[in-house]
Protein backbone atom coordinates (compact mmCIF):
# COMPACT_ATOMS: atom_id res chain seq x y z
CA UNK A 1 0.00 0.00 0.00
CA UNK A 2 1.21 3.31 -1.15
CA UNK A 3 2.53 5.77 1.98
CA UNK A 4 -0.63 8.39 2.66
CA UNK A 5 -0.05 12.11 1.49
CA UNK A 6 -1.83 15.28 3.05
CA UNK A 7 -1.77 16.79 6.98
CA UNK A 8 -5.41 15.08 7.35
CA UNK A 9 -3.69 11.12 7.28
CA UNK A 10 -0.20 12.46 9.38
CA UNK A 11 -3.04 13.50 12.20
CA UNK A 12 -5.21 10.32 12.13
CA UNK A 13 -4.99 8.72 15.18
CA UNK A 14 -4.73 11.65 16.81
CA UNK A 15 -7.71 13.75 15.86
CA UNK A 16 -6.96 16.34 18.71
CA UNK A 17 -4.65 17.70 16.74
CA UNK A 18 -7.25 18.28 14.13
CA UNK A 19 -9.03 21.82 13.39
CA UNK A 20 -12.74 21.69 14.65
CA UNK A 21 -15.17 22.02 12.01
CA UNK A 22 -18.27 21.15 13.94
CA UNK A 23 -19.66 20.74 17.02
CA UNK A 24 -22.96 19.27 18.21
CA UNK A 25 -23.64 20.29 21.81
CA UNK A 26 -26.71 18.84 23.79
CA UNK A 27 -28.94 18.02 20.30
CA UNK A 28 -32.38 16.67 21.19
CA UNK A 29 -35.28 15.91 18.04
CA UNK A 30 -38.41 14.66 18.83
CA UNK A 31 -40.62 13.73 16.44
CA UNK A 32 -44.69 14.09 16.82
CA UNK A 33 -44.51 15.49 20.83
CA UNK A 34 -43.56 12.33 22.46
CA UNK A 35 -41.44 10.24 20.27
CA UNK A 36 -37.44 11.26 21.26
CA UNK A 37 -35.62 10.00 18.38
CA UNK A 38 -32.08 11.47 20.18
CA UNK A 39 -31.27 12.87 23.05
CA UNK A 40 -28.84 15.35 24.37
CA UNK A 41 -25.92 14.49 21.79
CA UNK A 42 -22.78 16.19 22.04
CA UNK A 43 -20.07 15.71 19.50
CA UNK A 44 -16.93 17.57 18.37
CA UNK A 45 -15.70 16.76 14.87
CA UNK A 46 -12.50 17.66 13.38
CA UNK A 47 -10.48 18.26 10.40
CA UNK A 48 -9.55 14.63 9.17
CA UNK A 49 -11.43 12.53 12.06
CA UNK A 50 -13.52 9.37 10.68
CA UNK A 51 -16.19 9.08 12.78
CA UNK A 52 -18.03 5.50 12.91
CA UNK A 53 -22.04 6.30 14.51
CA UNK A 54 -22.36 2.39 15.78
CA UNK A 55 -25.71 1.37 17.03
CA UNK A 56 -28.73 -1.11 16.83
CA UNK A 57 -31.92 0.56 14.67
CA UNK A 58 -33.82 2.99 16.51
CA UNK A 59 -30.86 4.70 18.09
CA UNK A 60 -31.37 7.90 16.40
CA UNK A 61 -28.27 7.42 14.45
CA UNK A 62 -29.74 8.62 10.64
CA UNK A 63 -31.68 11.23 12.75
CA UNK A 64 -28.18 12.61 13.98
CA UNK A 65 -27.18 12.19 10.18
CA UNK A 66 -30.54 13.87 9.27
CA UNK A 67 -29.80 16.86 11.46
CA UNK A 68 -26.00 17.25 10.51
CA UNK A 69 -27.59 17.52 6.74
CA UNK A 70 -30.16 20.34 7.48
CA UNK A 71 -32.69 18.29 6.52
CA UNK A 72 -34.19 18.34 9.89
CA UNK A 73 -33.63 20.92 12.76
CA UNK A 74 -33.16 19.54 16.62
CA UNK A 75 -35.74 20.49 19.36
CA UNK A 76 -33.16 21.34 21.22
CA UNK A 77 -29.65 22.25 21.47
CA UNK A 78 -27.35 23.50 19.18
CA UNK A 79 -25.22 22.62 15.56
CA UNK A 80 -22.61 24.64 14.95
CA UNK A 81 -19.81 24.85 12.04
CA UNK A 82 -17.06 26.48 12.49
CA UNK A 83 -16.96 29.63 10.07
CA UNK A 84 -20.58 29.18 8.99
CA UNK A 85 -21.80 26.74 6.62
CA UNK A 86 -22.06 26.90 2.91
CA UNK A 87 -23.50 24.36 0.29
CA UNK A 88 -21.26 22.31 -0.95
CA UNK A 89 -19.97 21.87 2.72
CA UNK A 90 -21.23 18.71 2.54
CA UNK A 91 -21.21 15.83 0.62
CA UNK A 92 -23.80 12.78 1.45
CA UNK A 93 -24.18 9.24 0.32
CA UNK A 94 -27.01 7.23 1.53
CA UNK A 95 -27.14 3.57 1.86
CA UNK A 96 -28.75 3.61 -1.63
CA UNK A 97 -26.67 4.31 -4.56
CA UNK A 98 -29.33 7.54 -5.20
CA UNK A 99 -28.45 7.78 -9.00
CA UNK A 100 -30.63 9.54 -10.94
CA UNK A 101 -31.63 6.61 -13.69
CA UNK A 102 -31.96 8.56 -16.62
CA UNK A 103 -28.82 10.73 -16.48
CA UNK A 104 -25.19 9.61 -17.50
CA UNK A 105 -22.71 8.49 -14.51
CA UNK A 106 -20.74 11.79 -15.59
CA UNK A 107 -24.36 13.84 -15.30
CA UNK A 108 -24.85 12.39 -12.24
CA UNK A 109 -21.43 13.39 -10.67
CA UNK A 110 -22.19 16.89 -11.66
CA UNK A 111 -25.78 17.17 -10.42
CA UNK A 112 -24.00 18.82 -7.26
CA UNK A 113 -22.12 21.25 -9.37
CA UNK A 114 -24.87 22.17 -11.83
CA UNK A 115 -27.62 23.24 -8.49
CA UNK A 116 -24.74 26.30 -8.26
CA UNK A 117 -25.18 26.99 -11.88
CA UNK A 118 -22.12 25.57 -12.99
CA UNK A 119 -21.85 24.55 -16.70
CA UNK A 120 -20.94 20.88 -17.26
CA UNK A 121 -17.79 22.68 -19.64
CA UNK A 122 -16.44 24.76 -16.64
CA UNK A 123 -16.44 22.15 -14.10
CA UNK A 124 -15.36 19.09 -16.37
CA UNK A 125 -12.31 18.52 -14.94
CA UNK A 126 -13.88 18.34 -11.31
CA UNK A 127 -16.16 15.98 -12.55
CA UNK A 128 -13.17 13.56 -14.17
CA UNK A 129 -11.11 14.23 -10.86
CA UNK A 130 -14.14 12.69 -8.95
CA UNK A 131 -14.39 9.79 -10.96
CA UNK A 132 -10.81 9.08 -11.14
CA UNK A 133 -10.42 8.89 -7.03
CA UNK A 134 -13.41 6.26 -7.08
CA UNK A 135 -11.89 4.61 -10.06
CA UNK A 136 -14.30 4.76 -12.86
CA UNK A 137 -12.73 7.64 -15.08
CA UNK A 138 -13.65 4.99 -17.92
CA UNK A 139 -17.16 5.04 -17.31
CA UNK A 140 -18.43 8.82 -17.51
CA UNK A 141 -20.56 7.80 -20.60
CA UNK A 142 -22.44 4.62 -19.05
CA UNK A 143 -25.87 4.59 -17.20
CA UNK A 144 -26.54 3.62 -13.42
CA UNK A 145 -28.67 0.53 -14.93
CA UNK A 146 -25.38 -0.78 -16.58
CA UNK A 147 -22.88 -0.45 -13.77
CA UNK A 148 -22.64 -2.80 -10.75
CA UNK A 149 -24.32 -2.22 -7.01
CA UNK A 150 -20.29 -1.34 -6.61
CA UNK A 151 -20.01 0.46 -9.21
CA UNK A 152 -23.34 2.13 -8.47
CA UNK A 153 -22.18 3.52 -4.67
CA UNK A 154 -18.99 4.52 -6.12
CA UNK A 155 -20.64 7.23 -7.88
CA UNK A 156 -22.28 7.85 -5.38
CA UNK A 157 -19.57 8.90 -3.51
CA UNK A 158 -18.01 10.73 -6.45
CA UNK A 159 -20.97 12.98 -6.28
CA UNK A 160 -20.28 13.70 -2.43
CA UNK A 161 -16.51 13.88 -3.70
CA UNK A 162 -17.27 16.52 -6.34
CA UNK A 163 -17.60 20.00 -4.29
CA UNK A 164 -14.50 19.10 -2.11
CA UNK A 165 -16.75 19.10 1.20
CA UNK A 166 -15.63 19.71 4.78
CA UNK A 167 -17.62 17.05 5.30
CA UNK A 168 -19.15 13.71 4.24
CA UNK A 169 -22.10 12.03 5.64
CA UNK A 170 -22.73 8.64 4.75
CA UNK A 171 -25.29 6.87 5.99
CA UNK A 172 -24.45 2.77 6.33
CA UNK A 173 -23.86 3.19 2.32
CA UNK A 174 -22.40 -0.29 1.96
CA UNK A 175 -24.75 -2.20 4.11
CA UNK A 176 -26.41 -3.38 0.73
CA UNK A 177 -23.84 -4.93 -0.96
CA UNK A 178 -21.96 -8.03 -0.60
CA UNK A 179 -19.66 -8.97 1.93
CA UNK A 180 -17.30 -8.71 -0.99
CA UNK A 181 -17.45 -5.50 -2.36
CA UNK A 182 -17.65 -4.43 1.12
CA UNK A 183 -14.41 -4.87 2.22
CA UNK A 184 -13.24 -3.80 -1.60
CA UNK A 185 -15.03 -0.39 -0.84
CA UNK A 186 -13.69 -0.06 2.82
CA UNK A 187 -10.52 -0.14 1.52
CA UNK A 188 -10.90 2.00 -1.22
CA UNK A 189 -12.48 4.49 1.43
CA UNK A 190 -9.55 4.90 3.71
CA UNK A 191 -7.29 5.02 0.53
CA UNK A 192 -9.72 8.29 -0.74
CA UNK A 193 -9.54 9.45 2.71
CA UNK A 194 -5.77 9.36 2.55
CA UNK A 195 -5.85 10.73 -1.07
CA UNK A 196 -8.14 13.83 -0.12
CA UNK A 197 -8.35 14.29 3.72
CA UNK A 198 -11.77 14.18 3.78
CA UNK A 199 -13.73 14.23 6.93
CA UNK A 200 -16.22 11.53 7.22
CA UNK A 201 -19.44 10.76 9.37
CA UNK A 202 -19.97 6.86 8.68
CA UNK A 203 -23.50 5.38 9.99
CA UNK A 204 -22.99 1.38 10.42
CA UNK A 205 -23.91 -1.03 12.43
CA UNK A 206 -21.36 -3.30 11.51
CA UNK A 207 -18.75 -3.48 14.65
CA UNK A 208 -16.23 -4.55 11.82
CA UNK A 209 -17.08 -1.91 9.63
CA UNK A 210 -16.43 0.67 12.02
CA UNK A 211 -13.43 -0.82 13.87
CA UNK A 212 -11.72 -1.06 10.07
CA UNK A 213 -12.62 1.97 9.04
CA UNK A 214 -12.60 4.60 11.62
CA UNK A 215 -10.46 6.88 14.42
CA UNK A 216 -13.39 7.10 16.97
CA UNK A 217 -16.06 5.13 17.29
CA UNK A 218 -19.77 6.64 18.90
CA UNK A 219 -21.66 3.79 20.25
CA UNK A 220 -25.17 4.53 20.39
CA UNK A 221 -28.48 2.66 22.25
CA UNK A 222 -31.98 3.08 21.22
CA UNK A 223 -35.23 4.34 23.00
CA UNK A 224 -34.48 7.02 23.19
CA UNK A 225 -31.69 7.13 20.92
CA UNK A 226 -28.45 8.33 22.43
CA UNK A 227 -25.02 8.37 22.83
CA UNK A 228 -23.40 5.52 25.48
CA UNK A 229 -19.71 6.44 24.98
CA UNK A 230 -17.18 7.31 22.78
CA UNK A 231 -14.41 5.16 21.75
CA UNK A 232 -10.97 5.65 20.06
CA UNK A 233 -9.29 3.32 17.37
CA UNK A 234 -5.70 4.39 18.06
CA UNK A 235 -4.17 2.35 14.94
CA UNK A 236 -2.39 4.65 12.50
CA UNK A 237 -3.74 5.15 8.80
CA UNK A 238 -3.30 3.68 6.45
CA UNK A 239 -4.78 0.15 7.46
CA UNK A 240 -4.60 -2.50 5.07
CA UNK A 241 -6.17 -6.26 5.18
CA UNK A 242 -2.71 -6.78 7.63
CA UNK A 243 -4.90 -4.68 10.26
CA UNK A 244 -8.02 -6.30 9.44
CA UNK A 245 -6.46 -9.78 10.78
CA UNK A 246 -4.13 -8.16 13.53
CA UNK A 247 -4.77 -8.62 17.03
CA UNK A 248 -5.27 -5.12 17.64
CA UNK A 249 -8.17 -5.31 15.18
CA UNK A 250 -9.40 -8.03 17.29
CA UNK A 251 -9.06 -6.93 20.34
CA UNK A 252 -10.99 -3.19 18.67
CA UNK A 253 -13.46 -4.97 17.58
CA UNK A 254 -14.35 -7.04 21.30
CA UNK A 255 -13.90 -3.37 22.67
CA UNK A 256 -16.65 -2.15 20.83
CA UNK A 257 -18.55 -5.10 20.90
CA UNK A 258 -19.18 -4.87 24.25
CA UNK A 259 -19.92 -1.21 24.56
CA UNK A 260 -22.54 -2.02 21.84
CA UNK A 261 -24.04 -5.07 24.20
CA UNK A 262 -23.85 -2.78 27.42
CA UNK A 263 -25.91 -0.51 24.97
CA UNK A 264 -28.32 -2.45 23.82
CA UNK A 265 -28.38 -4.50 27.52
CA UNK A 266 -29.20 -0.77 28.86
CA UNK A 267 -32.05 0.07 26.59
CA UNK A 268 -34.04 -3.34 26.64
CA UNK B 1 -20.27 -34.91 -30.67
CA UNK B 2 -17.44 -36.55 -29.05
CA UNK B 3 -17.78 -38.18 -25.61
CA UNK B 4 -16.02 -34.90 -23.69
CA UNK B 5 -17.74 -32.30 -23.41
CA UNK B 6 -17.22 -29.15 -25.48
CA UNK B 7 -17.80 -26.33 -22.60
CA UNK B 8 -18.50 -23.86 -25.38
CA UNK B 9 -21.09 -25.96 -27.09
CA UNK B 10 -22.98 -27.47 -24.39
CA UNK B 11 -26.82 -27.12 -25.11
CA UNK B 12 -28.79 -29.39 -22.63
CA UNK B 13 -32.51 -30.42 -23.42
CA UNK B 14 -33.48 -27.50 -21.60
CA UNK B 15 -31.89 -25.21 -23.60
CA UNK B 16 -33.23 -26.19 -26.34
CA UNK B 17 -36.48 -26.27 -25.47
CA UNK B 18 -36.40 -22.86 -23.99
CA UNK B 19 -35.13 -22.11 -27.57
CA UNK B 20 -37.51 -23.65 -29.45
CA UNK B 21 -40.15 -21.91 -27.18
CA UNK B 22 -38.71 -18.49 -27.84
CA UNK B 23 -38.93 -19.16 -31.31
CA UNK B 24 -42.51 -20.16 -31.95
CA UNK B 25 -43.32 -17.01 -29.95
CA UNK B 26 -41.44 -14.83 -32.06
CA UNK B 27 -43.30 -16.91 -34.76
CA UNK B 28 -46.83 -16.75 -33.32
CA UNK B 29 -46.91 -12.65 -32.12
CA UNK B 30 -47.68 -11.84 -35.87
CA UNK B 31 -48.95 -15.38 -37.17
CA UNK B 32 -51.80 -15.67 -34.87
CA UNK B 33 -53.26 -12.45 -35.14
CA UNK B 34 -53.38 -12.88 -38.68
CA UNK B 35 -55.06 -16.15 -39.00
CA UNK B 36 -57.56 -15.03 -36.48
CA UNK B 37 -58.01 -11.88 -38.25
CA UNK B 38 -58.49 -13.60 -41.78
CA UNK B 39 -60.92 -16.17 -40.51
CA UNK B 40 -62.76 -13.59 -38.73
CA UNK B 41 -63.02 -11.54 -42.28
CA UNK B 42 -64.05 -15.16 -44.00
CA UNK B 43 -66.28 -16.55 -41.45
CA UNK B 44 -68.00 -12.71 -41.73
CA UNK B 45 -68.28 -13.43 -45.51
CA UNK B 46 -69.52 -16.67 -45.53
CA UNK B 47 -72.38 -15.88 -42.87
CA UNK B 48 -73.70 -13.05 -45.15
CA UNK B 49 -73.53 -15.42 -48.25
CA UNK B 50 -75.09 -18.54 -46.48
CA UNK B 51 -78.11 -16.38 -44.89
CA UNK B 52 -78.74 -14.38 -47.67
CA UNK B 53 -78.16 -11.38 -45.80
CA UNK B 54 -78.84 -8.44 -47.93
CA UNK B 55 -75.99 -5.66 -48.47
CA UNK B 56 -78.00 -2.94 -46.99
CA UNK B 57 -77.67 -4.72 -44.03
CA UNK B 58 -74.49 -6.34 -43.53
CA UNK B 59 -72.29 -5.65 -46.77
CA UNK B 60 -69.55 -8.69 -47.11
CA UNK B 61 -66.03 -8.08 -46.92
CA UNK B 62 -65.53 -7.47 -50.38
CA UNK B 63 -68.25 -4.60 -50.85
CA UNK B 64 -66.58 -2.88 -47.59
CA UNK B 65 -63.20 -2.81 -49.36
CA UNK B 66 -64.56 -2.34 -52.67
CA UNK B 67 -66.46 0.94 -51.03
CA UNK B 68 -63.05 2.23 -49.46
CA UNK B 69 -61.47 2.19 -52.67
CA UNK B 70 -64.42 3.90 -54.42
CA UNK B 71 -65.23 6.44 -51.74
CA UNK B 72 -61.71 7.09 -50.67
CA UNK B 73 -61.43 11.08 -51.54
CA UNK B 74 -65.06 11.77 -49.47
CA UNK B 75 -63.51 9.01 -46.79
CA UNK B 76 -59.88 10.74 -47.00
CA UNK B 77 -60.88 14.23 -46.62
CA UNK B 78 -63.30 13.23 -43.50
CA UNK B 79 -60.53 11.52 -41.36
CA UNK B 80 -58.07 14.78 -42.29
CA UNK B 81 -61.16 16.88 -40.32
CA UNK B 82 -61.35 14.18 -37.41
CA UNK B 83 -57.15 13.61 -36.77
CA UNK B 84 -56.83 17.29 -37.35
CA UNK B 85 -59.35 17.60 -34.53
CA UNK B 86 -57.70 14.54 -32.74
CA UNK B 87 -54.37 15.83 -32.71
CA UNK B 88 -54.85 19.01 -31.67
CA UNK B 89 -56.83 18.05 -28.97
CA UNK B 90 -54.17 15.48 -27.61
CA UNK B 91 -51.71 18.30 -28.31
CA UNK B 92 -53.72 21.13 -25.82
CA UNK B 93 -54.51 18.01 -23.79
CA UNK B 94 -50.75 17.46 -22.98
CA UNK B 95 -50.47 21.27 -22.31
CA UNK B 96 -52.96 21.68 -19.97
CA UNK B 97 -52.15 17.96 -18.37
CA UNK B 98 -48.75 18.53 -17.61
CA UNK B 99 -49.53 22.50 -16.87
CA UNK B 100 -51.64 21.26 -14.50
CA UNK B 101 -49.88 18.63 -12.78
CA UNK B 102 -46.75 21.18 -12.27
CA UNK B 103 -49.07 23.83 -11.33
CA UNK B 104 -50.42 20.71 -8.28
CA UNK B 105 -47.04 19.80 -7.55
CA UNK B 106 -45.71 23.31 -7.02
CA UNK B 107 -48.84 23.82 -4.30
CA UNK B 108 -50.63 21.51 -2.67
CA UNK B 109 -53.61 24.11 -1.94
CA UNK B 110 -53.80 24.38 -5.51
CA UNK B 111 -54.43 20.40 -5.83
CA UNK B 112 -56.39 20.26 -3.49
CA UNK B 113 -58.99 23.13 -4.72
CA UNK B 114 -59.17 22.11 -7.81
CA UNK B 115 -58.21 18.11 -8.50
CA UNK B 116 -62.09 17.70 -7.53
CA UNK B 117 -63.19 19.75 -10.65
CA UNK B 118 -60.82 17.63 -13.00
CA UNK B 119 -62.30 14.58 -11.63
CA UNK B 120 -65.81 15.93 -11.76
CA UNK B 121 -64.70 16.91 -15.67
CA UNK B 122 -63.65 13.05 -16.16
CA UNK B 123 -66.16 11.13 -14.71
CA UNK B 124 -69.14 13.12 -16.10
CA UNK B 125 -70.16 11.14 -19.90
CA UNK B 126 -69.36 13.90 -22.64
CA UNK B 127 -72.19 13.15 -24.33
CA UNK B 128 -73.93 14.64 -21.80
CA UNK B 129 -72.16 18.36 -21.68
CA UNK B 130 -71.39 18.32 -25.53
CA UNK B 131 -74.88 19.64 -26.30
CA UNK B 132 -74.09 22.38 -23.89
CA UNK B 133 -70.58 23.28 -25.21
CA UNK B 134 -72.15 23.50 -28.69
CA UNK B 135 -74.68 25.53 -27.53
CA UNK B 136 -72.07 28.09 -25.29
CA UNK B 137 -69.35 27.71 -27.60
CA UNK B 138 -70.28 29.16 -31.38
CA UNK B 139 -66.85 28.05 -33.00
CA UNK B 140 -67.88 24.50 -34.22
CA UNK B 141 -63.96 23.41 -34.26
CA UNK B 142 -63.06 25.38 -30.46
CA UNK B 143 -66.76 23.09 -29.35
CA UNK B 144 -65.25 19.95 -30.80
CA UNK B 145 -61.86 20.81 -29.65
CA UNK B 146 -62.81 21.57 -26.01
CA UNK B 147 -64.95 18.18 -25.97
CA UNK B 148 -62.32 15.83 -27.33
CA UNK B 149 -59.85 18.08 -24.70
CA UNK B 150 -62.34 17.29 -21.77
CA UNK B 151 -62.13 13.69 -22.49
CA UNK B 152 -58.14 13.05 -23.21
CA UNK B 153 -56.39 15.10 -20.67
CA UNK B 154 -57.16 13.76 -17.81
CA UNK B 155 -55.24 10.64 -18.00
CA UNK B 156 -52.36 12.93 -18.47
CA UNK B 157 -52.70 15.07 -15.68
CA UNK B 158 -53.58 12.23 -12.94
CA UNK B 159 -50.40 10.46 -14.35
CA UNK B 160 -47.89 13.06 -14.47
CA UNK B 161 -49.42 14.34 -10.99
CA UNK B 162 -48.96 11.17 -9.97
CA UNK B 163 -44.78 10.79 -11.59
CA UNK B 164 -43.96 14.71 -10.21
CA UNK B 165 -44.72 13.08 -6.77
CA UNK B 166 -43.10 9.85 -7.45
CA UNK B 167 -39.20 10.98 -7.39
CA UNK B 168 -36.85 9.31 -5.11
CA UNK B 169 -36.87 10.68 -2.13
CA UNK B 170 -33.23 10.58 -1.17
CA UNK B 171 -32.47 12.20 -4.34
CA UNK B 172 -34.84 15.12 -3.03
CA UNK B 173 -32.96 15.24 0.36
CA UNK B 174 -30.04 15.29 -1.74
CA UNK B 175 -31.50 18.08 -3.63
CA UNK B 176 -32.41 20.13 -0.27
CA UNK B 177 -29.09 19.37 0.82
CA UNK B 178 -27.55 21.35 -2.34
CA UNK B 179 -29.80 24.12 -2.15
CA UNK B 180 -32.19 23.63 -5.18
CA UNK B 181 -34.19 25.73 -6.24
CA UNK B 182 -37.85 24.92 -6.90
CA UNK B 183 -36.81 25.50 -10.50
CA UNK B 184 -34.22 23.40 -10.11
CA UNK B 185 -35.93 20.49 -8.11
CA UNK B 186 -38.53 20.62 -11.13
CA UNK B 187 -36.32 20.48 -14.42
CA UNK B 188 -33.87 18.14 -12.96
CA UNK B 189 -35.74 16.20 -10.34
CA UNK B 190 -39.88 15.78 -11.12
CA UNK B 191 -39.91 16.37 -15.00
CA UNK B 192 -37.22 13.01 -15.53
CA UNK B 193 -38.92 11.61 -12.80
CA UNK B 194 -42.83 12.33 -14.26
CA UNK B 195 -41.63 11.01 -18.13
CA UNK B 196 -42.36 7.58 -17.98
CA UNK B 197 -45.79 7.95 -15.72
CA UNK B 198 -46.35 11.09 -18.88
CA UNK B 199 -45.72 8.61 -21.66
CA UNK B 200 -48.03 5.91 -20.08
CA UNK B 201 -51.05 8.83 -20.27
CA UNK B 202 -49.87 9.97 -23.20
CA UNK B 203 -50.88 6.56 -24.71
CA UNK B 204 -54.10 6.44 -23.11
CA UNK B 205 -54.97 10.06 -23.82
CA UNK B 206 -54.30 9.28 -27.52
CA UNK B 207 -56.78 6.54 -28.25
CA UNK B 208 -59.17 9.19 -25.98
CA UNK B 209 -58.91 12.45 -28.01
CA UNK B 210 -59.73 10.04 -31.09
CA UNK B 211 -63.05 8.71 -29.04
CA UNK B 212 -63.43 12.40 -28.02
CA UNK B 213 -63.73 13.70 -30.96
CA UNK B 214 -65.77 11.70 -33.06
CA UNK B 215 -68.37 11.67 -29.99
CA UNK B 216 -68.52 15.48 -30.38
CA UNK B 217 -69.12 15.23 -34.66
CA UNK B 218 -71.87 13.10 -33.68
CA UNK B 219 -73.28 15.52 -31.20
CA UNK B 220 -72.73 18.63 -33.32
CA UNK B 221 -73.35 17.35 -36.39
CA UNK B 222 -71.70 19.12 -38.45
CA UNK B 223 -73.35 19.30 -42.27
CA UNK B 224 -71.09 20.40 -45.84
CA UNK B 225 -67.66 20.64 -46.29
CA UNK B 226 -65.53 20.02 -43.25
CA UNK B 227 -67.32 17.69 -41.61
CA UNK B 228 -65.48 14.24 -40.16
CA UNK B 229 -65.91 10.91 -39.73
CA UNK B 230 -68.26 10.28 -37.38
CA UNK B 231 -70.48 12.67 -39.69
CA UNK B 232 -69.86 10.34 -42.31
CA UNK B 233 -71.01 7.33 -40.88
CA UNK B 234 -74.27 9.46 -39.78
CA UNK B 235 -74.91 10.79 -42.99
CA UNK B 236 -74.19 6.79 -44.83
CA UNK B 237 -76.60 5.51 -41.70
CA UNK B 238 -79.12 7.74 -43.38
CA UNK B 239 -78.86 6.93 -46.81
CA UNK B 240 -78.39 3.27 -45.93
CA UNK B 241 -75.15 3.47 -47.30
CA UNK B 242 -74.22 0.50 -44.90
CA UNK B 243 -70.87 -0.58 -46.91
CA UNK B 244 -69.40 3.36 -46.35
CA UNK B 245 -70.65 3.04 -42.80
CA UNK B 246 -68.29 0.12 -42.37
CA UNK B 247 -65.46 1.62 -44.59
CA UNK B 248 -65.37 4.65 -42.24
CA UNK B 249 -65.35 2.44 -39.63
CA UNK B 250 -62.42 0.76 -39.98
CA UNK B 251 -60.97 4.10 -40.75
CA UNK B 252 -61.52 5.14 -37.15
CA UNK B 253 -60.59 2.08 -36.07
CA UNK B 254 -57.20 2.11 -37.69
CA UNK B 255 -56.28 5.38 -36.94
CA UNK B 256 -56.93 4.63 -33.49
CA UNK B 257 -54.66 1.74 -33.52
CA UNK B 258 -51.73 3.71 -35.72
CA UNK B 259 -51.72 6.27 -32.82
CA UNK B 260 -51.34 4.20 -30.17
CA UNK B 261 -48.78 2.44 -32.40
CA UNK B 262 -47.02 6.15 -32.55
CA UNK B 263 -47.26 6.56 -28.91
CA UNK B 264 -45.61 3.69 -28.12
CA UNK B 265 -43.08 4.42 -30.32
CA UNK B 266 -42.39 7.79 -29.28
CA UNK B 267 -42.52 6.27 -25.39
CA UNK B 268 -39.84 3.51 -26.43
CA UNK B 269 -37.36 6.12 -27.99
CA UNK B 270 -37.23 8.68 -25.35
CA UNK B 271 -37.39 5.52 -22.39
CA UNK B 272 -35.36 3.23 -24.26
CA UNK B 273 -31.85 4.27 -22.52
CA UNK B 274 -32.69 4.00 -18.94
CA UNK B 275 -36.30 2.95 -18.51
CA UNK B 276 -36.91 -0.28 -16.83
CA UNK B 277 -40.01 -0.84 -19.42
CA UNK B 278 -38.22 0.06 -21.92
CA UNK B 279 -35.05 -2.25 -21.38
CA UNK B 280 -34.26 -6.19 -22.54
CA UNK B 281 -33.64 -8.38 -20.45
CA UNK B 282 -31.31 -11.06 -20.98
CA UNK B 283 -32.26 -14.95 -20.14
Amino acid sequence: MTLATGGAAENSGAPQNGEKILSLTEVTKVFNGDLVALNGMSLEVRQGDFISLLGPSGCGKSTALRLIAGLIHPTAGRIEWAGGQGTGDLGVVFQEPTLMPWATVAQNVWLPLRLRGKSYGSVKDEIMEALRLVGLEKFLESYPRELSGGMKMRVSIARALVTRPRLILMDEPFAALDEITRHKLNNDLLQLRAKTGCTVIFVTHSVFESVFLSNRIVVMAARPGRVIRELQVAQPYPRDEDYRTSADYAAHCREASDALHAAMGEAA
Amino acid sequence: MSSVPDTAVVIDREELARARRQRYERIGRWVLPIIVVVLTVFAWDRICVINEIPHYILPRPGLVLQTLIKDFPILLSALLVTLQTTLLALTVAVLGGVGLAVLFTQSKFIEMSFYPYAVILQVTPIVSIAPLIFIYVDSKIAGLLICAWIVAFFPILSNTTLGLNSADHNLRDLFNIYGASRWQRLRFLQLPSALPYFLGGLRIAGGLALIGSVVAEYVAGTGGIGSGLAFTILEAGYRLNIPRMFAALLLIAATGVVIFMALSFLSHMMLRKWHESALKREG
